[in-house]
């Protein structure tokens, strides 16, 4: 019960804190962060072809951000 | 949310073709793709992607069952988006078939921006089902035994954030359990048994796996846009699971433009992770213990990954229909060295195999070469 609140009380205070920040960095001053040398992956195929080449040759996985399928068990 | 408006837009519509190779450790596998992707209106964008895989040789660990393989995988996704002022909605489907594996995955995720566009949280769920067999007959008579069933649910959490004008940062966590037949069927143990038996002193032996796996995959990334036009990244990962493996990835990008035609790319990964805690590459005796794989994707092991990447805008200013249209040819280089996987292909206790003792035979590693080349029209 004292968790919930807890969670209600952090709940509100961040979609409050949402209307009161301010941006500091304004629109208008993301043209260098929408060009598009800065997107994370730029090429969807790309990424996740070698994200599989990986994944089934490594034991770990996940956090990479792209979804494929299949074993790669030979 | 009820803050300042400038909603969320969707990337522009684009075609890509794009052909593949993979050769290293005794595998050739040549890839085949083509994606489309098309708004139909501010709100909606439809994603289909159809990739084919061609696999001719075989791993180490297959191998040194004498078996050869041939097969292909085909994959199919399709995957629709959905905005709708500052929340984006992602829904896709995707089934990847081969002779001897079916999977079938649904992924469900959304996306908020919030605190001025500076901050965007999605989440994810993704579940997997998928149908595992093996191929007991020949390369081109196959004769598939479906072995049983592996259920995957992923949940997944990230956060991207703009830091300054020239900085953006990112964190994603993503947990995944699996249920099911988990281990893979044409990779053995092998034990330890009498020259008598076997004159190479070893025997191999069907993998047992826990039914179960749980991991964590936890990455942070920023990337840092340099007053000269160009970009520089950095991503961390840690991976733990309930298999007692350990790993940890390392990765730096470079990004370089020259004028409006060019886009010079490279990128530098390490990895390393230690062995699960039922691996072994040689176990004493038959079923020594309750659980036991021998699967070089479970031993300690590091790569190292270099890859370059040239993109060239062929048709900056646009042809036809498209706006724009680039070509792109990608090398990467990647080397593996194995801390407790043998060579057990190559080497053995018999004089042509060198003499080395069954336990003693040199570390395995291999180099593999990747080629990629494809064109993207945007339209």
């Amino acid at each position: 019960m004292r968790k919930s609140a807890m969670l209600a009380v952090v709940g509100a205070g961040l979609l409050l804190g949402a209307c009161s920040i301010q941006p500091w960095v304004k629109p208008y001053e993301r043209d260098r962060l929408a060009d598009p040398i800065m997107a994370w992956d730029r090429d969807a195929i790309s990424a996740g072809y070698l994200d599989h080449i990986y994944e089934s040759r490594e034991g770990s996985r996940g956090a990479t951000g792209t979804a494929g399928g299949g074993c790669g068990c030979n | 949310m009820m803050c300042v408006a400038g909603a969320a837009v969707l990337p522009d519509d684009r075609a890509d073709l794009f052909w593949s190779s993979y050769k290293g450790g005794g595998m050739d596998i040549t890839g085949e793709s083509v994606l489309v992707r098309k708004k139909f209106s501010e709100n909606f964008a439809l994603e289909a992607n159809y990739f084919i895989d061609k696999v001719s040789g075989a791993s180490i660990d297959v191998l040194s069952q004498a078996s050869v393989i041939k097969d292909e995988r085909k994959q199919k996704t399709l995957s629709l988006d959905y905005i709708h002022d500052k929340t984006q909605y992602n829904l896709s489907y995707t089934n990847s078939t081969e002779r001897d594996y079916i999977s079938n995955t649904t992924h469900f995720s959304l996306s908020q921006d919030m605190f001025g566009d500076l901050t965007t949280v999605t989440l994810g769920f993704t579940d997997s089902r998928n149908k595992v067999g093996e191929n007991n007959g020949g390369t081109n008579t196959p004769k598939i035994e479906w072995l049983g069933h592996a259920t995957s649910r992923s949940y997944e959490g990230g956060l991207s954030q703009i830091l300054t004008k020239n900085l953006i940062a990112g964190a994603t966590v993503e947990i995944i359990t699996d249920q099911g037949l988990l281990s893979n069927p044409y990779r053995s143990i092998r034990y330890l048994v009498d020259p008598s038996i076997n004159p190479l002193g070893y025997a191999l032996g069907s993998q047992v796996y826990p039914n179960t796996h749980t991991s964590t995959a936890a990455e942070v990334r920023a990337k840092y846009y340099l007053p000269y036009r160009a970009a520089a990244s950095v991503s961390y990962r840690y991976f733990s699971d309930t298999w007692g493996i350990r790993a940890n990835t390392i990765e730096l990008g470079y990004t370089q433009p020259v004028s409006n035609k060019w886009i010079f790319e490279g990128r530098l990964r390490h990895y390393s992770q230690n062995s699960a805690t039922f691996y072994s590459d040689l176990f004493p005796f038959a079923n020594s213990q309750n659980f036991e794989a021998r699967d070089q994707n479970l031993a300690a092991l590091t790569n190292n990954t270099i890859d370059g990447k040239v993109t060239w805008a062929f048709a900056p200013s646009g042809f036809l229909i498209f706006k724009r249209a680039t070509a792109s040819f990608d090398v990467t280089r990647i080397q593996f060295k194995y801390g407790d996987f043998r060579n057990i292909k190559d080497f053995n206790v018999t004089p042509a195999g060198g003499g080395y003792q069954p336990g003693t035979e040199p570390l395995y590693g291999f180099d593999a070469m990747v080629y990629q080349v494809y064109i993207s029209m945007f339209f």
